[in-house]
C-alpha cells in the first residue's frame, strides 16, 4: 500500500500534463481547422517540389 | 447565368475608370473595395480575412499559401480549410490589398473580403466548450482509475482507511472539474428555471450537483459508495454530445456568414460634371445617376437614362429569357446587366428597393421554422418532469412508507436521478446529426441548420421553382435538326464576339469555332459582320428583316441572315435538368405532393409542368404569391419543402417548413435556405430526404433504447440496488449503443450508392 504514496501522484500528474497539453493546443489554435491539419501532413517541405506548378504564374 | 458571365475584373476597370484612385475588386458584378476590411495587427502589419469559396483540397491550400508568400510584402498567409477562409498579414506600405486579390485571381481563386467581427463571439463559445470537455475528460479518466481500485477493493481486502483516502482524492479531482466543466449546463438550467420552464439541463445539473453533494456526505461518513465518478462521467459524455451539436451548428453558421458577407457592395455614382465616385449602397439616394457596367449586377432600383442593353432578370422574377431594356424602362436591384453599360437614374433608396422588400418579406415569413420544436427539446419536456417525479416518489416512499431514515431515502432518490440521467438522451440527437451532416457534405449537400434534418423528415409536399431549379438556367438549341451545320458554324463564329446570353448559348452549341473578326454589335438588335464581301446579320426578327409572325411559342429566337438569302431561325429553350423528371417521380413515389411555383410566363410553364408530370402549378407568381400559396398549404396542415434559387424565391424559402437551394442560387436564397446542394444533380434533393428520414428513425431508435434502458434501470434504482459500479456500466453501455446505432447511417449510404 505504501507504493500508492508515489504511484497516485505520478498517475495524476501524467493526467494533468495531458490536460495542460490539450488546453495549450486549444489556445494556440490547433483545433481551429481540423480538416486543414489532416491535409497539411501531405505537404512537402521542399520548395522546389512545386516549382513547375508555380513558375507559370509569376 | 453567372456561370458563363464569369468574373471579368478587366471589364470593371475599363468602364468605371476607378482603378487609379480606389483599386477594387468585383464579385458577381458587385464592386467590393477590400481596403475597408483591412485591420492592423499588434506588430504593425495589415491583416485581411478573405473567403475563398473554391478551395477544395490540400493542393489548393498549398498553392495559395506558397503563391502569396512569394510576394515579398506578404508576411503570413494561412488557409483554414474547414471554413474556407484565408488570413493574410502583410506590409501595407508595399502592397495595396487589391494586389492580394489580384494575385489570388491569377492563381484561379475567387476571393472576397470577410468581416471577422462576424465570427468572434461564436468561436469563443466553441473554444470554451472544448476546454470544458478537456477538463471533464481529464477528471473522468482519472477518477475512474481510482474508482476501479475502490470497486475491486470492495470485494477483496481494501481497508476502510485506504477507501476513505481514495474517496477524498476522487473528491479533490471531481469537485473543481464539475465546478468548471459543469458551467454550460448550470447556466442553461438557471436560465430555464428563471424563465419558468424545464429543459434537459435542469435534471442534468441537479443530478450532477446532488451526486457530488451526497458523495461528500458519504465520504465524511466513510461509507462504501460514492458517486464522484458518475458525476464526472456524466458531464464528460454530455459535453461530447453538446460539443457535436455545437460544431454542427457553427459549421452551418460559418457557411451562412460567408454568404452574408457577399452582400456588402457599392455603386459607381456619376456626378453632373462627369466625375465618378464609388459609394456604399446605403448612401445611394433617389435621383442619383449610377453607372452599371456590362456583366455587373444592377445595384439599385431605377430607370434607364442612357444606353440600351439586355437585362437578365431570372434571379429576381424567375423569367427564363433575358429582356431588352432601353431608355425610360425600369430596372431592379439584383438583376444582371448583360451586354452594354447603362446609366440608371435611381428611383428608390436602398431600403425601398425590390431586393430589400424581398429581404423584409423573407424575415417576416420565417414561421415554418419558428413553430418547430426540436426533438431533443420535446424529449426534455416529457423526460424532466418524469424523472423528478420518480425521484421524489422514491424519496417519499422509502421515507414515509418504508420507514427508512430520511438520509438513506435521499441517497436512493439521488441514485434514481443519476441512473436516469440521460447520457443516451444527450447523445441521441447530436451523434446522428453529425454523421448525417458529414455524409451529406461528402455528397455535396451543405447543411446550414442541423435541426432542419428533423423538419425535412416530416414533409409531405414539395414545391419547386422552375428557372434555375428544375432547369439549369442555361439555354439550349431546340431546332438543331432544321439548321444546316455551316449556318450554325457561321452564326457561332459571329456570336463569339458578343456577351448576350443567346449569343453565348449559340457559341456553346456549335462547339469550338474561330471567332470572326470585325463584328459590330448593335445593342438591343443584333450583330453585323462582313465575310467575303457579304453582309451577315445575326440578331432579332427586325434586325434580320423577318416579317411573318410565325405564331407564339415558348422559345427565344435568334436569326441569321446572309446577304439576300432567306433568314434562318435558331430556337432556344431553358434546358431541363437531366434528372428533374426522375426527381419528381421519386418524390411522387415517396407519397409527396409535388407543385411548381414559377414566376415565368404561363405558356412556358404549362408544357414544362406537363413534361415533368407535375399536376399542380402556377405561373407568373410574384414573391408574395409564393408566400400566399405556402401559407395556404400550411393551413391545410401540410409540411412543405421548398426548392428554389432566385431572389424571388427567397421569401418562399424562408416561409416553407424546410428549404433547399442549388449552389448556383442567388446569395439571398442561399442564405435563406436550410440546405444548399452543389453540382448539377437535382437528385441530391432525394438523397437528402432519404438521409433525413433515416436520421429521424435512428434518433427515434436511440430514444427507444434510452427508454428501454430506463425501464430496466429505474426500478432497480428505486429499489435501492444501484451501486456506483452499476451506474458507470449502464452509462457507458447506453452511450456506446446510441453512438453505434448512429454509425449505421454510414452503411445506408454505401447501399444507396
Amino acid at each position: 500500500m505504501t507504493a500508492l504514496i508515489y504511484l497516485l501522484p505520478i498517475a495524476l500528474l501524467m493526467g494533468f500534463i495531458g490536460l495542460i497539453a490539450f488546453l495549450w493546443s486549444l489556445k494556440s489554435g490547433q483545433m481551429d481547422d481540423l480538416e486543414g491539419a489532416a491535409n497539411r501532413i501531405l505537404f512537402d517541405d521542399e520548395e522546389d517540389e512545386m516549382s513547375t506548378d508555380e513558375s507559370k504564374e509569376t | 447565368m453567372d456561370a458563363f458571365i464569369g468574373h471579368k475584373p478587366d471589364a470593371v476597370n475599363a468602364h468605371s475608370g476607378q482603378a487609379a484612385s480606389t483599386p477594387s475588386w468585383q464579385h458577381d458584378g458587385v464592386t467590393i473595395d477590400p481596403s475597408r476590411y483591412v485591420t492592423e495587427t499588434e506588430d504593425g502589419l495589415a491583416q485581411l480575412h478573405l473567403i475563398v469559396e473554391n478551395i477544395e483540397c490540400a493542393a489548393c491550400v498549398q498553392r495559395i499559401e506558397r503563391g502569396l508568400l512569394k510576394l515579398p510584402a506578404i508576411d503570413y498567409a494561412r488557409v483554414n480549410l474547414s471554413t474556407h477562409r484565408l488570413t493574410v498579414r502583410w506590409d501595407e506600405a508595399q502592397l495595396h490589398p487589391a494586389g492580394i486579390l489580384e494575385k489570388l485571381m491569377k492563381m484561379g481563386f475567387d476571393a472576397k473580403p470577410f468581416d471577422p467581427s462576424f465570427q468572434e463571439s461564436a468561436t469563443d463559445d466553441d473554444t470554451d466548450l472544448l476546454r470544458c470537455l478537456g477538463v471533464a475528460g481529464f477528471a473522468a479518466a482519472n477518477v475512474m482509475l481510482i474508482s476501479v481500485s475502490v470497486w475491486a477493493g470492495l470485494v477483496s481486502d481494501m481497508g476502510p482507511g485506504t477507501r476513505g483516502l481514495f474517496h477524498w482524492i476522487s473528491a479533490l479531482i471531481v469537485l473543481p472539474a464539475v465546478a468548471y466543466a459543469g458551467r454550460p449546463f448550470f447556466k442553461s438550467a438557471l436560465t430555464a428555471i428563471r424563465a419558468g420552464h424545464l429543459n434537459m439541463d435542469v435534471p442534468i445539473s441537479l443530478a450532477v450537483l446532488l451526486a457530488c453533494g451526497m458523495s461528500i456526505a458519504e465520504s465524511f461518513a466513510n461509507a462504501e459508495h460514492v458517486f464522484f465518478d458518475a458525476a464526472a462521467m456524466l458531464l464528460f459524455f454530455l459535453l461530447i454530445g453538446r460539443y457535436l451539436d455545437r460544431r454542427a451548428r457553427s459549421q452551418a453558421r460559418s457557411a451562412a456568414q460567408n454568404l452574408l458577407s457577399l452582400r456588402t457592395s457599392a455603386a459607381t455614382v456619376l456626378d453632373d460634371d462627369g466625375g465618378q465616385t464609388l459609394l456604399p449602397i446605403h448612401e445611394i439616394a433617389p435621383d442619383m445617376r449610377v453607372l452599371v457596367t456590362a456583366g455587373a449586377r444592377v445595384p439599385v432600383d431605377g430607370v434607364v437614362e442612357e444606353g440600351q442593353t439586355t437585362i437578365d432578370t431570372s434571379m429576381v422574377t424567375g423569367e427564363s429569357l433575358p429582356r431588352e431594356s432601353t431608355k425610360g424602362e425600369a430596372v431592379f436591384a439584383g438583376t444582371m446587366n448583360l451586354t452594354a453599360p447603362i446609366t440608371v437614374r435611381v428611383t428608390k433608396s436602398d431600403q425601398d428597393t425590390l431586393l430589400s422588400e424581398i429581404v423584409r418579406l423573407m424575415e417576416e415569413a420565417e414561421q415554418g421554422r419558428a413553430s418547430y420544436v426540436r426533438l431533443a427539446d420535446r424529449a426534455a419536456q416529457i423526460y424532466a418532469p418524469a424523472v423528478h417525479g420518480l425521484a421524489l416518489l422514491t424519496f417519499l416512499a422509502w421515507w414515509l412508507v418504508g420507514g427508512v431514515a430520511w438520509q438513506d431515502s435521499l441517497f436512493t432518490a439521488i441514485a434514481v436521478l443519476i441512473i436516469t440521467c440521460p447520457c443516451a438522451l444527450g447523445l441521441a440527437v447530436p451523434v446522428v446529426q453529425v454523421v448525417a451532416v458529414g455524409q451529406l457534405l461528402k455528397q455535396g449537400v451543405l447543411v446550414k441548420a442541423a435541426e432542419a434534418l428533423e423538419r425535412l423528415a416530416l414533409i409531405d409536399t414539395v414545391v419547386f421553382d422552375k428557372t434555375g431549379t428544375l432547369t439549369t438556367g442555361a439555354l439550349t438549341l431546340v431546332n438543331r435538326d432544321d439548321i444546316l451545320p455551316e449556318d450554325l458554324a457561321l452564326a457561332a463564329s459571329i456570336a463569339a464576339a458578343s456577351r448576350h446570353p443567346l449569343s453565348r448559348a449559340l457559341a456553346r452549341e456549335a462547339g469550338t469555332v474561330a471567332a470572326l473578326q470585325g463584328v459590330v454589335e448593335h445593342p438591343g438588335s443584333g450583330l453585323l459582320a462582313e465575310r467575303e464581301g457579304q453582309m451577315i446579320r445575326l440578331g432579332n426578327r427586325v434586325w434580320c428583316g423577318v416579317t411573318d409572325e410565325g405564331g407564339a411559342h415558348a422559345y427565344s429566337e435568334i436569326w441569321l441572315k446572309r446577304g439576300g438569302a432567306k433568314p434562318v431561325a435558331f430556337l432556344f429553350q431553358d434546358e431541363i435538368r437531366e434528372d428533374a423528371r426522375a426527381v419528381v417521380q421519386a418524390f411522387h413515389q415517396r407519397g409527396m405532393q409535388v407543385e411548381l411555383l414559377s414566376g415565368d410566363r404561363e405558356d412556358v410553364v404549362r408544357p414544362f409542368a406537363d413534361a415533368l408530370g407535375i399536376d399542380t402549378w402556377s405561373a407568373q407568381a410574384q414573391p408574395q404569391d409564393k408566400i400566399v400559396r405556402l401559407n395556404a398549404l400550411r393551413e391545410e396542415g401540410r409540411q412543405v419543402l421548398m426548392v428554389g434559387d432566385g431572389i424571388n424565391d427567397a421569401p418562399a424559402l424562408a416561409a416553407a417548413n424546410v428549404s433547399l437551394s442549388p449552389s448556383s442560387a442567388s446569395d439571398v436564397s442561399q442564405a435563406a435556405a436550410d440546405f444548399v446542394f452543389q453540382g448539377g444533380r437535382l437528385a441530391a434533393a432525394v438523397t437528402l430526404y432519404d438521409v433525413a428520414v433515416k436520421s429521424k428513425s435512428l434518433i427515434m431508435q436511440n430514444y427507444g433504447h434510452a427508454f428501454i434502458y430506463n425501464v430496466i434501470a429505474v426500478p432497480l434504482a428505486m429499489l435501492g440496488y444501484v451501486t456506483p459500479l452499476l451506474a458507470a456500466f449502464a452509462m457507458s453501455a447506453s452511450s456506446l449503443v446510441v453512438t453505434g446505432n448512429a454509425m449505421r447511417l454510414y452503411r445506408m449510404q454505401k447501399v444507396s450508392k
